[in-house]
């Protein structure tokens, strides 16, 4: 009986441990099956809020008085305020406050006021998601967003339904814009990665590269796959490519051992500043002396090592914005940035300030005046709008492609004496 | 060469694992339930030392101090209000309840600490140790793998020598002839429960000082990790714990570089399903038969 109770009570053990590692390893996947659950529930809300909208009654509280005579133009932003991301949801946040009050004060655009709406969602998908549906009950007319990837191909599915103009500044994975309605500001993931390998070239920094990567992040691998192959057609070497998951993405001993017995000119980090912090601590105490070269996900990688900072010295980034660039435009917007938010502003910043700047581009090539028009018909006039255009931003020249994708010129940065500087 | 610098740097994870899963191994061995919640506690220590050390300006020897303190509190208020009224109840009650803690702690410090990662200042000073160019063992590994040692020793003393230990071992055995022979049951599981929260907070700073960063999931897959180094080991043996939790690095780094890095998590769950199989008291596990 006993025995039989033990049995029972190991094998019941190891069915628990199992779920709870499916729950624990499966972030995404668990939180994709509770959406579905509540996503049902939040259709219909959304419906019958779609169905008000029409009455234009519920204006919404975020639109406050609207202030000029031509009313208030509600943008609505997504993006994470908090949590491991929150240095590009915060970023993205206060660039594009930054546009708007700039846009505002010479007179806002065909006589109307914009305004921000701007929601947090952790860099989750879920959260995303409720946070776009927060932003169609506030009577939002475009979605400037999301700021992250994988929440912004989610977000991307709930704008296509609504035929809602999406342009996020920063979302690079290819399936962000997938849709007609959708566009982006920055590159997306295969074009960092071609840039990267090309960028290498060009400026000879290696002819054998290693590479640590995030194969759970469709950013990451996006990054490294495009790379491989450009660097194969560019002759470069890819002597070692090592992954790790978001399970296992505090120790990279292995990673870099190996990477030190392949004796690469440079590893590529196409990855997220916080494990970028990690790797470059454990470099450094494994008494490594690599170049290291990665994409804009580094951008945040000085504050997140704290006070070993400078253990950045050194890296480069390729990234399409570089704060103490000389020109007029970059340092203007750098001082009110710093005046407004005590912080260097980083490419995020910038993608979402050029955001606001194309929307209002986009909204006066469309000639759009009333801002209590209905999204959809709003949608089908900026989406044509888009593609004639040109935007001279922070972040270089920019045009558009009808699928979405924003046509611009890399930059190459080095981190020097704890601050970005550009290579030149 | 290389082989032994996997080794070195498996070790190190593992002699984390390993003073994760005394805590899991003692309270199960005593109190015979999984205390799933243990992984959490350990993201609370570490929580605790790091605002100590950084927002409240403290010492170091005080913040893990203050830590311990904090941890035990929690350890014997978790036990009291969620795992005492089940005392009774099936195993499987007390297992969902502790996953609820779980949740409940990770959920409270997303509330209280959000969730950034927030930069963990290491409190070893120990400079690593430089065998060549290429083998370095680092001072928290070092440090890691003596205070393993010395807890586990400890403990072992502690239960086997004293009188508090001999009536832990007694509940163990048996819980009903202890009560029968003058011993107080709840007593000695709050004291399982308050040394096992203790060590908690000594896992967690080691581990946030060996991977410089803490956020409100960071217990969650070392405790993990650290559980199947229990079961591995043995669960219930304190030896087994260290020795399952080394092992347990040394596969998982072994696999991360001669397999998959990718894979290597699932090799590890893989291990423990092959060893539940073959051997399912661990290594160490002894067959309990003085109940039949």
């Amino acid at each position: 009986m006993n025995k039989q109770m033990k049995k029972l009570f190991s094998v019941t053990l190891a069915g628990v441990l199992a779920a709870s590692c499916l729950a624990s390893c499966g972030g995404d996947s668990k939180e994709t099956t509770a959406a579905a659950g509540t996503e049902a529930a939040e259709t219909e809300a959304a419906g019958e809020t779609t169905a008000a909208a029409g009455e234009t009654e519920a204006a919404g509280e975020s639109t406050e008085a609207a202030a000029a005579e031509g009313g208030t133009f509600l943008i609505g932003g997504i993006g994470p305020v908090t949590g491991g991301a929150a240095v590009y949801g915060n970023a993205v946040k206060n660039g594009a406050e930054l546009a708007i009050q700039e846009i505002n004060a010479a007179g806002g655009v065909n006589g109307m006021t914009l305004a921000l709406d701007f929601q947090d969602d952790e860099n989750n998908t879920e959260k995303a998601v409720n946070a776009y549906n927060t932003l169609k009950d506030h009577n939002i007319k475009v979605l400037m967003g999301t700021v992250t990837s994988d929440p912004c191909i989610a977000v991307a599915e709930r704008t296509y339904e609504d035929n809602m103009f999406q342009l996020t500044p920063s979302g690079s994975s290819v399936p962000c814009t997938q849709y007609e309605n959708a566009f982006r500001i920055c590159f997306n993931d295969p074009a960092q990665g071609g840039a990267s390998a090309q960028y290498i070239s060009t400026m000879g920094l290696a002819s054998k590269v290693a590479v640590i990567y995030d194969s759970s992040t469709s950013y990451s691998a996006g990054i490294y796959q495009n790379f491989a192959q450009e660097a194969a057609s560019l002759g470069i070497e890819v002597v070692a490519a090592e992954a790790f998951t978001a399970d296992s993405n505090t120790d990279f001993s292995v990673q870099l051992q190996k990477i030190q017995e392949a004796d690469p000119d440079l590893v590529f980090l196409p990855i997220y500043y916080e494990e970028a912090a990690l790797i470059l601590k454990q470099a450094d105490t494994m008494g490594m002396d690599m170049t290291f070269f990665g994409c804009d996900g580094l951008d945040g990688v000085i504050g997140q090592l704290g006070a070993d900072a400078d253990l950045a010295e050194g890296v480069m980034l390729l990234t399409p914005f570089v704060a103490d660039a000389s020109d007029a435009k970059t340092q203007a917007f750098t001082k009110a940035y710093q005046e407004a938010y005590g912080d260097t502003p980083n490419q995020f910043a910038a993608d979402a300030y050029d955001a606001i700047y194309t929307i209002k581009a986009a909204l006066e090539q469309a000639g759009v005046t009333d801002p209590e028009i209905d999204p959809s018909e709003l949608c089908e006039l900026l989406k044509p709008a888009m593609t004639q255009i040109t935007v001279e931003g922070l972040t270089g020249t920019m045009t558009w492609t009808a699928d979405g994708e924003c046509n611009k010129e890399p930059k190459g940065m080095i981190i020097e004496n704890g601050s970005y500087t550009a290579i030149e | 060469m290389s082989f032994i610098s996997f080794l070195i740097s498996g070790i190190s994870l593992g002699s984390i694992y390993a003073l994760i899963a005394l805590g899991y191994t003692m309270v199960y061995g005593i109190a015979k339930m999984l205390n799933f919640a243990h992984g959490d506690v350990i993201m609370v220590g570490g929580f605790v030392v790091f605002t100590a050390m950084s927002t409240m300006q403290q010492p170091v020897w005080l913040s893990i101090l203050m830590g311990m303190v904090v941890c035990t509190v929690l350890g014997v208020t978790i036990e009291k209000i969620a795992y005492k009224p089940l005392r009774n109840a099936s195993p499987l009650s007390v297992l969902i309840t502790a996953i609820g803690v779980s949740y409940l702690l990770q959920n409270l410090a997303l509330l209280i600490f959000g969730s950034s990662s927030q930069t963990f200042q290491s409190v070893v000073s120990l400079p690593p140790i430089r065998i060549t160019e290429t083998l370095v063992i680092t001072g928290e590994t070092i440090v890691t793998i003596i205070t393993t040692v010395v807890i586990m020793v400890g403990l072992t003393l502690f239960i086997n020598r004293t009188k508090p230990g001999q009536a832990m071992l007694a509940v163990s055995e048996d819980r009903g002839a202890a009560q029968l022979m003058g011993v107080n049951v709840n007593g000695t599981i709050s004291l399982t429960f308050a040394i096992g929260s203790a060590l908690a907070a000594v896992a967690g700073v080691l581990l946030c000082s060996m991977y410089p960063q803490i956020n409100a999931y960071t217990g969650q897959m070392p405790g993990i990790k650290a559980f199947i180094a229990a079961v591995f080991g043995g669960i219930g043996s304190i030896p087994g714990a260290m020795i399952g939790g080394v092992l347990l690095g040394i596969i998982e780094n072994l696999s991360r570089a001669y397999i998959s890095s990718q894979l290597s998590d699932a090799i590890v769950f893989a291990v423990l399903i092959l060893m539940l199989l073959i051997k399912p008291t661990g290594i160490l596990g002894r067959k309990l038969n003085e109940k039949v």
